[in-house]
């Protein structure tokens, strides 16, 4: 325990040299992934695109505050934002009890649910645990999805990815016979030339417990007065047709939910 | 003539003078002491863990997870040593169309990284279906398990080629000769002679291999096997306690300390014959 201390005390005086002159946050740092479309990803020139990105820039211009987007893999985004490499996650992040004791969380700026792929010959007809026996399951680490998939589908073969690239190439070759994600997510990939391979199995029903409620802005525990910008400024986008401007860019339906 | 009556008694070696509290010697010191409370502190929050929750809650997929990366190292170990006697005897040969192709073997395997190896496998084969399926290899390619195997033996098997190459060559040429002389055949002087006095100088470099290989078998963790490494991410991933990769670390060196030791009495064996 004492070292745990020794860490916190460390990171403290560390947070204390580095605010010094205590944050005004006209810079905010955000962090993202970059890796899942149609959310946030890289264009092959290195741009980052995507839903969140068009969100974090219109809450910026919202909170009047210049905005750098880091780039960072999702099993490390929350002990990176610890580490003060950036101050703010705006990375399609489900707002969970467990990633609340360690973080904090905006309000949500959007919910969608999780959902199952198949390859299109495939022989799987349902999604509950007893139609998934056996099957090879795919899905990325550290997220509500592979959490879902373990506590929902124990029957099923759980293989985790670092980014859905990966499970993507899998489940396009065969070598697993589903993959879970949000809709959202498997739905813009299905529709892409690579998608073409599979098709939905169905949509799942969200379990509060586990895929949180809805996606939030992860922000350090000790940094209130950010999130209370954060919050305002969703309110403001949401308020102003903005966010409804974004939506409509993206989706051709309501990604808010109730 | 005069002869010795009496020798000098013998005395102890004159006591040597105090060393100096040089700089250095002081610096020294000091970060002797910083690195053993260091290391103090680290087993005393080791040990004052050992009940935490994150234990509790973990430990049983620590334990899969080694047994899984045990089963990995020496599979493919022991897959990579038998391939590598023809690679080693085909890298000595004197016919080219045998050599240069071991060469190439070889150059390939310890020129890339694992990593870049296992992922030319897992997700290039990925990508050839069809054409595996034709040949009814896909069963093997589909696993994620025979991938791995198959990249750590083809990987291995480059390295310990060329320790026994090494080894082997290293054995005077006298020792062939002298079995000649005594009517033996060439494999019987190849396995009884030339290989146990090769394995002599073989012995610590297979030792780091095998080390090499313990750590590198992380890889595995992501093409989704569970190995130390996958498990140790997955706790990772739930619980954002740091102290996951400090477990896995304890696990780790607990192998290579257990090989250590094993190399060293394999060792003494194999070379008491040097003994005074």
């Amino acid at each position: 325990m004492r070292i745990k201390h020794l860490a916190a005390a460390t990171a403290l005086v560390l947070a204390a040299v580095g605010s010094a002159e205590a944050k005004d946050w006209s810079k905010v740092r955000i962090g993202t992934e970059g890796a899942y479309p149609p959310f946030n990803s890289l264009t092959a020139d290195g741009k980052l695109v995507g839903f969140d990105i068009d969100i974090a820039d219109a809450l910026c211009e919202e909170m009047k505050v210049e905005c750098e987007f880091v780039v960072q893999d999702w099993d490390g985004m929350i002990p990176a934002l610890q580490a003060g490499k950036f101050d703010a996650v705006i990375a399609s992040m489900s707002i969970t009890e467990e990633r609340l004791q360690k973080v904090d969380f905006t309000n949500k700026y959007y919910n969608t649910g999780p959902a199952i792929a198949v390859p299109k010959d495939s022989a799987l007809t349902g999604t509950t645990d007893e139609a998934l026996k056996g099957a090879l399951l795919g899905a990325q680490s550290s997220t509500t999805h592979s959490n879902y998939a373990e506590e929902k589908f124990p029957s099923a073969d759980l293989k985790l990815y670092p980014t859905p690239d990966e499970y993507k190439l899998d489940v396009a070759s065969g070598r697993i016979d589903a993959v879970i994600d949000d809709v959202v997510v498997l739905s813009d990939w299905l529709k892409s030339d690579d998608g073409a391979c599979c098709k939905l199995l169905g949509a799942l029903t969200p379990d509060p417990e586990i895929n949180g409620i809805g996606a939030g802005i992860a922000i350090r525990k000790e940094d209130g007065d950010l999130k209370a910008k954060f919050n305002t400024a969703i309110e403001g986008i949401i308020a102003s047709g903005k966010y409804k401007e974004i939506n409509d860019k993206h989706f051709d339906f309501d990604v808010y939910g109730g | 003539m005069s002869s010795l009556v009496q020798s000098i008694t013998p005395r102890p070696a004159p006591a040597r003078p105090a060393r100096a509290w040089s700089a250095t010697r002081i610096a020294g010191h000091v970060l002797m002491a910083m690195w053993i409370i260091a290391g103090a502190c680290l087993v005393y929050y080791l040990a004052s863990n050992i009940f935490s929750p994150f234990v509790q809650k973990y430990w049983g997929k620590y334990l899969e997870g080694f047994v899984v990366t045990l089963q990995i190292v020496f599979v493919s170990l022991g897959l990579g040593a038998a391939l590598s006697v023809p690679i080693a005897l085909a890298r000595a040969s004197k016919v080219a169309l045998l050599r240069w192709p071991a060469y190439g073997y070889v150059y390939f395997f310890r020129g890339t990284p694992l990593l870049a190896q296992t992922f030319l496998i897992y997700y290039g084969a990925g990508s050839f279906r069809a054409e595996l399926t034709d040949v009814d290899l896909w069963w093997f390619f589909r696993d994620a398990w025979y991938c791995i195997i198959f990249a750590f033996t083809l990987n291995t098997s480059a390295y310990q080629a060329e320790i026994l190459r090494g080894a082997v060559e290293n054995v005077s040429k006298g020792q062939w000769e002298g079995g000649r002389a005594l009517g033996l055949t060439q494999p019987v002087i190849f396995f009884k002679i030339i290989l146990p006095q090769a394995l002599m100088v073989a012995l610590r470099p297979y030792g780091n291999e095998i080390i090499l290989m313990i750590k590198g078998s992380a890889i595995a963790s992501i093409v989704t096997i569970y190995d130390l490494m996958g498990e140790t991410r997955r706790a990772f991933s739930r619980s954002y306690d740091f102290q996951a990769y400090i477990w896995a670390a304890v696990f780790y060196l607990i192998a290579v300390e257990t090989l250590r030791r094993i190399w060293d009495r394999l060792e003494a064996k194999l070379t008491r014959h040097l003994k005074r």
